[in-house]
C-alpha cells in the first residue's frame, strides 16, 4: 500500500471542481470565479497566477468561505482531504458547509491558515499582537492562557522574530513591515494548519524582505510538512517557490501543470503571452516590453466562448467565440483549456 | 479656564443695556415709575456704572472667593438659585446620554452589519424622523397623549406632593420614575445622529483586512464584529463625551420649559432675557468649565483606549 502522506501521487489534499463565486450587485452579476477547477498536491506549493481581477483572491476566500456579501458561491465543490490520525480523517466538501457554522470555523485557522498582502492592517490596531495570536490558539486548542501564551512566544520565535516575549505585548503598528508579516505567518500557523493560503504575501514588502519571507515560508513548509497555496502575480516568485502552477484568466483556470512545464513549454496562448511579458536580463536594452494585447474585459460584459478569445493571437473564428473549452490534460501532463489542443 | 471666564463675561455684556434697563421697563410696564436717581443708585449698588474691565475684575474676584453674586431677579445668591438645579440638570443630561448610547450603538451596529437590509432601512427611516422632529414638539405630543390617554401629567421631575420634600428614598424613587421620559425626549435627536455616525464608522472598519483575518482565524461572526471593528469604531465617540454634556444642557432649554423640568436651562433663558449678568454669567461660565473639563477627560479616555495615540509621542 502507498503511504498517502509521503507519496506525492496520492490524492490531492484539496480539490476544487467547477467553483463558481458570483457577486450579485445592482448593476449586474460579476462572475469573479466562474468554473475554476484545480488540485492542490499534498505537501507541495501550488502557485495561482493571473492578472489583477482574474479571481485569484476570491478563489482563496471561497476556499475559506469568507467571501463577503454580495458575493456567494453558486456552484461547484471544494473537497478537503484531511489526514488520518487526528480523528477527523475523511473528505469534506467546504462548499456545502454553513460558512458561519462550527465545522467551517474549526477548519478556518485549524486546517487552513491564511496570510495576505496587507501586513499593515492585518492586525487590529487596538489589540496587541499577542492578544490575537493567543485568542486564535485558545479558539482551536483547549489550553490555558499561560500555555497559549507560551505557544505564541514559540511561534514568534519560529518565524524569526527577535525578543518574542516582548513583541507579544506590542501593537502591530510598532513592528516593521517584515516583522509584521512574520507575526502574521506566526498567527496563521499557530494552530498547525495543513494548508497555508498565502495571498500575495510579499507584494507590500521591499525586495530584500520579500526574499526573507519566502525563505521563511519554504523553511516552515519543510519543517511542518505543510501544503502552501501561493497566490501572486509575480512570476519570479512562482518560479522560485512553486512545484505546480495554476494560471487563471477571468475566473477560470486556463492551465495547470508542474512549474517547469509551465515555464518552459507553456501550452495556453495566455500563459505564453504572460511569460513573454516578463522583463528578461538577456533582452536587448531599451526594447519595448511585450504586453498582452487588449485589456481585461469589463466584468459585466464577458466575451462568449473562450473568455480569452478577443485577445488571443491564435484566435480561431467560429470555434473560440462559440463554445467554451474545458480543462483537459494534454500528452505528458499539464491540463490546458484551449481548442488548440482539444478540437471542439 | 481664564479665557472661558472672559468669554462668558463678554457674551453676557454684549447686548445693549443692563439689568436696570430691564428692571425699569418692567416697572413702567406695571404702572410704577423709577426715577433717574433711583436707577443711578441701583447701578452704583451693583457696580454697573463702572467700566467693563473693572466689572469683570470685580466679578472674578468674587468668584475666586466662592461668591457668585446675587441673582438680581430672585434677590437671592446665585449659588442658592442654581444649587439643586445643577444636580438635577446633570442627572437628566446623563440619563439622556446613557439612553442615547444604549439605543443608538446597538442599532448602529445592526445597521452596518446588515447594510441595506429591511432592518437597516427601518432604522434609517426612524432615525431621520427622530432627527427631523423638534424635540419640544415631541415633548408636547407626548404630554398631550399622556394627559388624554392616561390622564397623567408627565411633566416635571417629581410628583407634586414630593417636589418640595427633603431628599430621601421616596423622592429618589420618584425621580427615577419621572426620569425616562425627559431622557427619551432629550436623547432622541442625538440617538438618530449617533446611529448614523456609528453606522458610517463601522462600515469603514468592516472591510479592513484585520476583520477578514479575524474571520479567517475561525472566530465566530459575533466575536469578529464586536471585538474588532466595533471596538475601533467606538474610539471617535470617546472624544465627543467632552462637549456632550454642555450640548445637552443648552439644547434642552425649550424642552425643559415645555416639560417644566427644574433644570438649569430655563434659568439661563430667563436670566438672559432679564440681562441678569451674575446669574447668566455663572451659568455660561459653568457650561464653559464643563466643556473644558469634559474635553480633558475624554482626551485622557481616548489616550487610554487607543494605543495608536498612546504610542504616537514615543516613536
Amino acid at each position: 500500500m502507498v503511504d498517502p502522506v509521503t507519496d506525492s501521487r496520492a490524492a490531492p489534499i484539496l480539490s476544487v471542481r467547477d467553483l463558481k463565486t458570483h457577486f450579485f450587485q445592482d448593476e449586474g452579476t460579476v462572475r469573479a470565479v466562474d468554473g475554476a477547477s484545480f488540485d492542490v498536491p499534498r505537501r507541495k506549493t501550488l502557485g495561482i497566477v493571473g492578472e489583477s481581477g482574474c479571481g485569484k483572491s476570491v478563489t482563496a476566500r471561497s476556499i475559506l468561505r469568507i467571501v463577503e456579501r454580495p458575493g456567494r458561491i453558486v456552484g461547484g465543490s471544494i473537497l478537503l482531504r484531511r489526514d488520518a490520525g487526528n480523528g477527523r480523517a475523511g473528505e469534506v466538501d467546504l462548499a456545502g458547509l454553513d460558512p458561519a457554522g462550527y465545522e467551517m470555523r474549526q477548519i478556518r485557522g485549524g486546517d487552513i491558515g491564511l496570510i495576505f498582502q496587507e501586513p499593515m492592517t492585518s492586525f487590529s490596531p487596538v489589540h496587541t499582537v499577542g492578544n490575537q495570536i493567543i485568542e486564535t490558539i485558545q479558539l482551536h486548542q483547549n489550553v490555558s492562557v499561560e500555555a497559549a501564551r507560551l505557544k505564541a512566544t514559540e511561534m514568534l520565535h519560529l518565524v524569526g522574530i527577535p525578543k518574542p516575549e516582548r513583541r507579544l505585548d506590542e501593537y502591530a503598528f510598532q513592528l516593521s513591515g517584515g516583522l509584521r508579516q512574520r507575526a502574521m505567518i506566526a498567527m496563521a500557523l499557530s494552530c498547525g494548519p495543513r494548508i497555508l493560503i498565502a495571498d500575495e504575501p510579499t507584494t507590500a514588502l521591499d525586495v530584500t524582505t520579500q526574499a526573507q519571507i519566502l525563505d521563511l515560508l519554504r523553511h516552515l513548509q519543510d519543517r511542518e510538512g505543510m501544503t502552501i497555496i501561493l497566490i501572486t502575480h509575480n512570476l519570479g516568485v512562482v518560479a522560485e517557490m512553486c512545484d505546480e502552477v495554476v494560471v487563471m484568466y477571468l475566473g477560470r483556470v486556463v492551465e495547470q501543470g508542474p512549474v517547469d512545464a509551465i515555464f518552459h513549454a507553456p501550452k495556453h496562448p495566455y500563459t505564453q503571452a504572460l511569460l513573454r511579458s516578463i522583463p528578461s536580463i538577456h533582452a536587448t536594452v531599451r526594447t519595448e516590453l511585450p504586453t498582452i494585447a487588449g485589456s481585461i474585459p469589463h466584468p459585466y460584459n464577458r466575451p462568449s466562448g473562450c473568455p480569452f478569445h478577443p485577445r488571443c493571437p491564435d484566435f480561431m473564428p467560429g470555434t473560440c467565440d462559440r463554445s467554451e473549452p474545458s480543462l483537459r490534460p494534454v500528452e505528458d501532463g499539464p491540463g490546458v483549456s484551449c481548442f488548440l489542443y482539444h478540437p471542439a | 479656564m481664564w479665557a472661558v471666564s472672559v468669554l462668558a463675561f463678554v457674551i453676557i455684556q454684549l447686548p445693549p443695556g443692563d439689568y436696570i434697563t430691564t428692571y425699569i421697563a418692567q416697572m413702567s410696564g406695571s404702572g410704577s415709575f423709577v426715577s433717574a436717581q433711583e436707577a443711578e443708585a441701583l447701578r452704583q449698588q451693583y457696580g454697573l456704572d463702572q467700566p467693563l474691565y473693572v466689572q469683570y475684575l470685580r466679578w472674578m474676584a468674587m468668584i475666586l472667593q466662592g461668591n457668585f453674586g446675587m441673582a438680581l431677579e430672585y434677590s437671592r445668591p446665585v449659588a442658592e438659585v442654581i444649587g439643586d438645579r445643577l444636580w438635577l440638570t446633570m442627572v437628566v443630561s446623563v440619563a439622556a446620554i446613557v439612553f442615547t448610547w444604549l439605543v443608538a450603538l446597538p442599532i448602529g451596529i445592526y445597521s452596518a452589519v446588515r447594510q441595506y437590509s429591511l432592518g437597516d432601512y427601518i432604522a434609517t427611516f426612524v432615525g431621520f424622523i427622530g432627527l427631523a422632529v423638534p424635540s419640544f414638539m415631541l415633548a408636547l405630543i407626548l404630554m398631550y397623549l399622556g394627559f388624554t390617554l392616561f390622564n397623567a401629567n408627565i411633566g416635571g421631575l417629581f410628583s407634586d406632593e414630593l417636589a418640595e420634600a427633603p431628599w430621601g428614598l421616596a423622592k429618589l424613587w420618584d425621580l427615577t420614575k419621572h426620569l425616562p421620559l425627559p431622557a427619551l425626549i432629550l436623547g432622541l435627536a442625538g440617538t438618530a445622529q449617533l446611529i448614523r455616525i456609528m453606522r458610517a464608522n463601522l462600515l469603514d472598519e468592516l472591510g479592513k483586512p484585520y476583520v477578514v483575518t479575524a474571520r479567517a482565524r475561525g472566530l465566530p461572526e459575533s466575536r469578529v464584529i464586536l471585538k474588532y471593528p466595533v471596538r475601533v469604531a467606538l474610539n471617535p465617540f470617546a472624544s465627543t463625551i467632552g462637549y456632550l454634556l454642555p450640548y445637552v444642557v443648552s439644547g434642552s432649554i425649550i424642552v425643559s420649559l415645555v416639560l417644566s423640568l427644574p433644570t438649569v436651562g430655563p434659568l439661563l433663558l430667563k436670566a438672559l432675557i432679564a440681562q441678569d449678568m451674575f446669574l447668566a454669567g455663572t451659568i455660561v461660565l459653568l457650561l464653559g468649565v464643563m466643556t473644558v473639563i469634559g474635553t480633558f477627560l475624554s482626551d485622557l479616555l481616548l489616550l487610554w483606549i487607543d494605543p495608536r495615540i498612546r504610542f504616537e509621542g514615543k516613536q
